[in-house]
């Protein structure tokens, strides 16, 4: 098919629907649900070396050809295929709505619940809080830690909340109060156990500590099931993957997966990731968003498109209901990736300044280095889609790869300090950044090189961050003692 | 071995001897010699006997001192929180880069409490126009005397060219010019060297500000981008003000307090 140069994504995006249009006119259900879908476009090129890549076009055709000039050639096919994007749309985050104070101490992790209708928040203080999301008014306090909360994390249905302080306490807040001793030093990190596993009971939580060893919880029997140890240093990070593995970074430079899955033997170390020179810092999965929200999905309105009612009477039968929902999600999800991407893929990033891809749940050896970054990478996060992922460096940048080759796409520079966190909207058309410099900055993904608006506000480092699934808001948490919630 | 309570009622009979306070002391006093002299010197059964009295003595001995100690002794308190809490991927990273970090809060704090213009050096002595400057004879037979030399320390921008000798009034020797000064932040103590910006106040006269004169106590402005200092809109700041605390021109060079 002839296009003309000059077209735009709006015009390619019209030709697609039309053609689809054609493809299944008789079905007119069809019709209607694919005309509202919006698609990128990828353009097939072949470097130098013979490599052959899929390159996004972000603006125009003309655009791209002027800055892979050297590389196409204006005289052959170019061949562009198209991968639908989020129907839902965020729109971008630009003002403070409301600013939170409460807590006496720095803020150091903030988290919406998985249907975005809580926000949690724990502190230097000892406490942890829980505001409303709507109003913006502080909702709850709770003083049953003993030293500076460090990690807070709800469950994928949001039946549970847990938090974790630097004495090695973990304690599950909804709707026992429990307080228990987990760990002999303080806790690095929660995950809890996706529900679309383990027949939706999803009440497994696995924490990791400095003091090197993993432990996995039920909490509803209160029961500490098992102890990962192997690790001969401090666990930086975990996570609970989606097709039943775990995976733990540590700082002796490793990472390693165990089994989880039900029916396996838990906790059984199947092998062990080796590539990083220095000590590993953060873990992204692409299934991270995914089994994050678990069973909630958000219509383009940002309203949730299944609504589990927490009154009714029959919890069997709601809880049923939510694992349908997180399995169809994840089965939807993996569908939606491509090719090799169906498999789940790791990133950790390190010390050595260098991340690494992997795809954990089957080979040993890294799909590549990564290499870019000038300091320590503190954070990495994948898009929602999985087709993306930024990572966030003490060296003042956040960087832009693809998900699935783990090619470099682009740089974001514009903080003045080391970047803290990231986060991305739910439909991965945007990028908030925390950093040290007392701001948050908001990129525009994947056109935009320099942010698209900076949120000042704070008086000091920006801690925590974190964007309501629900796409509606973003907070973040500074070392200045308060909460700022950002609208559109 | 006494026989009877003899010695306490010769006692109360007839009372002590005047120095009697004074023997008993030093028998005191010398009796540990004469135990480490016997305990020395002793051997066989009779020794063995000894070492385990003392060693009994002793025990008790460290026991009563533990006690008493009780109520002195400093215990590790539990439920005291650590200052200064960071999330856990900042634990165990101190010393990387903290030595920059500057704390807003506190700086906040300060600015309630302190007046606008407390600056470290409240009262500067006056210099006056004769210390200031030197008179330079001109003209064919050197009669004319209306040029001035600065004999202190100055900064002139970068861009600074000489008048025209007929026009200079005021030569500010080159050899008493400076471009860096060192700069002391108070709350972190660390110095650092700094590009000068500008003279923003002389507090002697007006003059010498123009002139861009750096005595003791003169407001400079300094380049301070290099420090990461942000302000809250999370732009960097870069200029900021200190104060010079030395006399520059004795000690050849400007050392100064940063006000914050």
């Amino acid at each position: 098919m002839d296009i003309p140069t000059h077209s735009t994504i709006d015009d390619l995006q019209a030709l697609v629907h039309s053609l689809i249009d054609d493809d299944d006119e008789d079905d007119e259900k069809s019709n209607n649900k694919s005309k509202g879908i919006p698609y990128s476009f990828y353009a097939k090129i072949e470097r130098k070396n013979g490599v052959v890549d899929e390159i996004e076009i972000t603006n125009s055709l003309l655009d791209f050809l002027k800055e892979y000039k050297n590389l196409v050639s204006t005289e052959v096919t170019l061949q562009l295929t198209y991968q639908p994007l989020a129907v839902f749309k965020v729109r971008p985050v630009t003002r403070c709505t409301a600013t939170m104070p409460g807590h006496t101490e720095a803020i150091l992790h903030v988290s919406y619940s998985p249907d975005g209708q809580h926000l949690a928040s724990g502190g230097g203080d000892t406490s942890v809080r829980f505001w409303d999301v709507n109003t913006c008014l502080p909702k709850m306090t709770c003083k049953q830690h003993k030293d500076h909360v460090l990690c807070t994390a709800w469950s994928p249905d949001g039946r549970y909340f847990a938090s974790a302080d630097k004495r090695g306490t973990l304690i599950i807040w909804d709707p026992h109060q429990k307080r228990k001793r987990a760990h002999k030093q303080y806790i690095t990190g929660l995950a809890w156990e996706p529900l679309h596993l383990n027949q939706g009971r999803g009440e497994r939580i696995v924490t990791s500590s400095k003091d090197g060893s993993c432990k996995i919880w039920n909490v509803r029997t209160k029961q500490a099931l098992i102890t990962l140890s192997g690790h001969t240093d401090s666990i930086e990070a975990v996570k609970w993957g989606g097709e039943g593995f775990l995976y733990t970074a540590s700082r002796d430079r490793t990472i390693k997966v165990w089994t989880a899955k039900e029916g396996d033997v838990l906790g059984k170390m199947v092998r062990t990731l080796k590539g990083h020179a220095h000590r590993i810092n953060c873990l992204a999965l692409s299934t991270d968003y995914v089994c994050r929200t678990g069973p909630y999905e958000f219509a383009p309105s940002g309203r949730p498109q299944r609504i589990f009612s927490e009154e009714s009477n029959d919890e069997d039968a709601v809880q049923k209901a939510k694992y349908q929902a997180a399995v169809e999600r994840y089965q939807a999800f993996r569908d939606q990736q491509e090719g090799d991407g169906q498999k789940e893929r790791l990133v950790s990033g390190s010390d050595d300044y260098t991340l690494f891809l992997w795809h954990p749940t089957s080979e040993k050896q890294p799909v590549k280095r990564l290499v870019g970054h000038q300091q320590a990478v503190n954070h990495i996060q994948f898009s929602p889609d999985g087709r993306y992922f930024a990572s966030a460096s003490f060296d003042k940048k956040v960087k832009l790869w693809n998900g699935y080759s783990g090619e470099f796409l682009k740089t974001l520079t514009g903080h003045v300090g080391a970047v803290y966190q990231v986060a991305w909207s739910s439909d991965g058309r945007y990028l908030v950044s925390a950093s040290k410099d007392s701001t948050a900055k908001l990129w525009a993904i994947p056109s935009g090189k320099t942010a698209k608006a900076t949120l000042p506000g704070h008086a000091d480092e920006v801690y925590a961050l974190d964007w309501s699934p629900n796409g509606a808001s973003v907070a973040t948490g500074s070392k200045d003692r308060t909460i700022k919630i950002w609208k559109h | 071995m006494p026989q009877h309570e003899h010695m306490e009622r010769h006692r109360k009979l007839h009372g002590v001897r005047m120095d009697h306070e004074e023997r008993t002391r030093k028998k005191e006093a010398r009796l540990v010699h004469k135990r480490s002299e016997f305990s020395q010197k002793v051997h066989g059964i009779r020794a063995k006997i000894y070492q385990k009295r003392r060693f009994k003595e002793k025990a008790t001995m460290r026991k009563t001192i533990a006690m008493h100690n009780e109520r002195t002794n400093t215990h590790a308190n539990d439920e005291a929180v650590a200052e200064g809490a960071v999330p856990a991927y900042l634990l165990d990273r101190e010393g990387v880069s903290r030595a920059k970090v500057l704390s807003n809060t506190v700086k906040q704090k300060r600015k309630e409490k302190a007046g606008k213009w407390e600056v470290p050096i409240p009262k500067v002595k006056p210099v006056a126009d004769d210390e200031m400057f030197k008179v330079m004879k001109s003209g064919k037979r050197g009669k004319k005397a209306w040029k001035r030399v600065v004999t202190k320390v100055t900064f002139c921008g970068e861009s600074f060219t000489r008048k025209n000798p007929k026009y200079e009034r005021f030569i500010r020797p080159s050899g008493l010019r400076m471009k860096r000064a060192n700069v002391t932040h108070p709350e972190l103590k660390t110095t650092f060297q700094l590009d000068i910006l500008g003279v923003r106040k002389n507090p002697s006269s007006q003059i010498y500000t123009n002139l861009g004169v750096m005595t003791k106590g003169t407001i400079i402005e300094v380049n301070v981008s290099e420090l990461g200092l942000v302000t809250t809109s999370g732009k960097v700041a870069w200029g900021k003000m200190a104060q010079v605390t030395n006399n520059p021109e004795l000690d050849g060079c400007v050392n100064s307090v940063l006000l914050v």
